[in-house]
């Protein structure tokens, strides 16, 4: 099973985030883990220099910006 | 807020950011390059034409602009000229589609100008860099590098951690928010390309010497004490191809033109009806010359104040029209759009006091010797 990271402090456009992983994961009917980082050091040692962000088991998938549902959607079935 | 913690949030802590990172979602956060899957790819000489033709199509319509804004007023709505009601509704009708037009066309370049720096590039660049020297280039970097205040702190850590000089990232920092394109594309289309050069000159000349002062005053105990200890993770860069460049810069356009048109619009309407009824030099007392404790009283107000630039220069356009001194309208601007309380709150979270303090009240004096210079110069 994927381990999908949503990284933001808590703005609205780190909840946008989740709202669209949340949807994606369920359109695309894959099971996921759905983790939502606050904490400041874990972004630091996952490398994520700006919010909101999206990693998949670990590799960083957007930086800075809000993804879109079909992206998310594709990194989740692959 | 409380204790030097940092790395386990409460339930609280969060809600209080919440609460603060509000007024960020005016914030223009930029984006990054986006994966976006490849439609169908333009051939070079497709792409050539078109933005000739969009480009041409720009200037075309952008000429015409003045004449349709009189044509508008006086012939077709039968304003008398010279009326307050004739000036103000000239004023909007000029002034609103040219500045959108402007927006429009550098938020685009800017989009795709951006899609070359991206945080961890310009990290990569800064690490180890001598002071001064450092100063110079972050500041420059921090006009071109996306950036937003929801991220600075993630920002901030991210530089430190990679031994960017404490002061060489203050400069980051203060140049970022302070010199966006939306505040000098507004201060070029309502104000004159002086005033905007004049902004962004100035405007550098903070962030490299408050950047400077900070390193100087040696303060990198203030910093929280995890932030240092941060382990540092480093993620594999895709290089954005040409298409998604352009994309990337219609995407920014599509989202912060769609952010700041209705502030716009506002500012502008305000700003006409002000250019309309108030009276000449009504705005002398308060904010000319003679005063010269509006200086300092301007960036008192500027700094809690948090506005967007596209709502708030069109104003002060027009307050500068009815007398007030150039120098403490400069101050106001550059306080309310560089230093936001927001930002500030947030940053907490990885400086300790003291060092807020002396980031804001270096930041500020910077502004006001800005703002008396010019008073006295011009």
């Amino acid at each position: 099973m994927k381990t999908v990271k949503v990284y933001g402090p808590g703005c609205a456009r780190c909840k946008q985030t989740e709202g669209i992983v949340r949807m994606a994961m369920e359109q695309a009917g894959v099971e996921a883990t759905l983790l939502n980082v606050h904490d400041y050091q874990q972004m630091a040692a996952d490398g994520i220099m700006s919010t909101p962000a999206v990693a998949v088991d670990g590799v960083v998938k957007v930086a800075g910006r809000i993804p879109k549902l079909e992206e998310v959607k594709k990194w989740l079935r692959a | 807020m409380e204790s030097k913690s940092g790395c386990s949030e409460t339930v609280d802590e969060t809600s209080s950011l919440e609460r603060t990172e509000q007024p960020a979602a005016t914030c223009l956060c930029s984006v990054a390059p986006p994966n976006v899957s490849k439609r169908k790819d333009w051939s070079v000489l497709q792409a050539i034409l078109v933005g000739t033709i969009s480009l041409a199509g720009w200037g075309i319509l952008y000429a015409f602009l003045e004449s349709f804004a009189q044509w508008f007023t006086y012939h077709l709505l039968g304003l008398v000229p010279g009326t307050p009601l004739a000036s103000a509704v000239e004023f909007f009708l000029y002034d609103t589609p040219k500045v959108l037009m402007l927006l429009a066309l550098i938020v685009f370049a800017v989009g795709v100008v951006r899609t070359f720096f991206t945080p961890e590039r310009t990290r990569a660049f800064l690490a180890g860099k001598r002071e001064f020297v450092g100063n110079i280039l972050a500041s420059a970097l921090g006009i071109v590098t996306p950036f937003c205040s929801c991220s600075a702190v993630p920002l901030f850590i991210g530089f430190v951690t990679a031994g960017v000089p404490l002061g060489v990232t203050f400069s980051f920092l203060v140049a970022a928010p302070m010199i966006n394109e939306v505040a000098v594309i507004l201060l070029f289309g309502l104000f004159g390309w002086q005033v905007a050069v004049l902004y962004v000159v100035t405007g550098l000349i903070i962030a490299i010497a408050a950047g400077w002062v900070i390193g100087r005053l040696k303060l990198e105990r203030y910093v929280e004490d995890w932030v240092y200890k941060a382990h540092l993770g480093i993620q594999a860069e895709e290089k954005p191809t040409w298409q998604e460049r352009v994309r990337f810069g219609l995407n920014s356009v599509r989202e912060i033109v769609g952010k700041v048109w209705p502030y716009v619009l506002l500012g502008i309407a305000v700003g006409a009806a002000i250019h309309g009824w108030v009276p000449e030099s009504f705005m002398a007392s308060i904010m000319g010359k003679g005063a010269w404790w509006s200086v300092p009283l301007a960036v008192l107000v500027g700094v809690p104040l948090y506005s967007n630039a596209a709502g708030f220069i069109p104003v002060m356009q027009a307050l500068l029209e009815k007398g007030a001194a150039l120098g403490t309208t400069l101050a106001f601007m550059m306080a309310t759009i560089g230093l936001s309380l927001p930002e500030t709150i947030i940053l907490r979270k990885v400086l300790k006091p003291r060092l807020i303090g002396v980031f804001l009240g270096v930041v500020a004096l910077g502004i006001m010797m800005v703002g008396y210079l010019f008073n006295l110069v011009m």
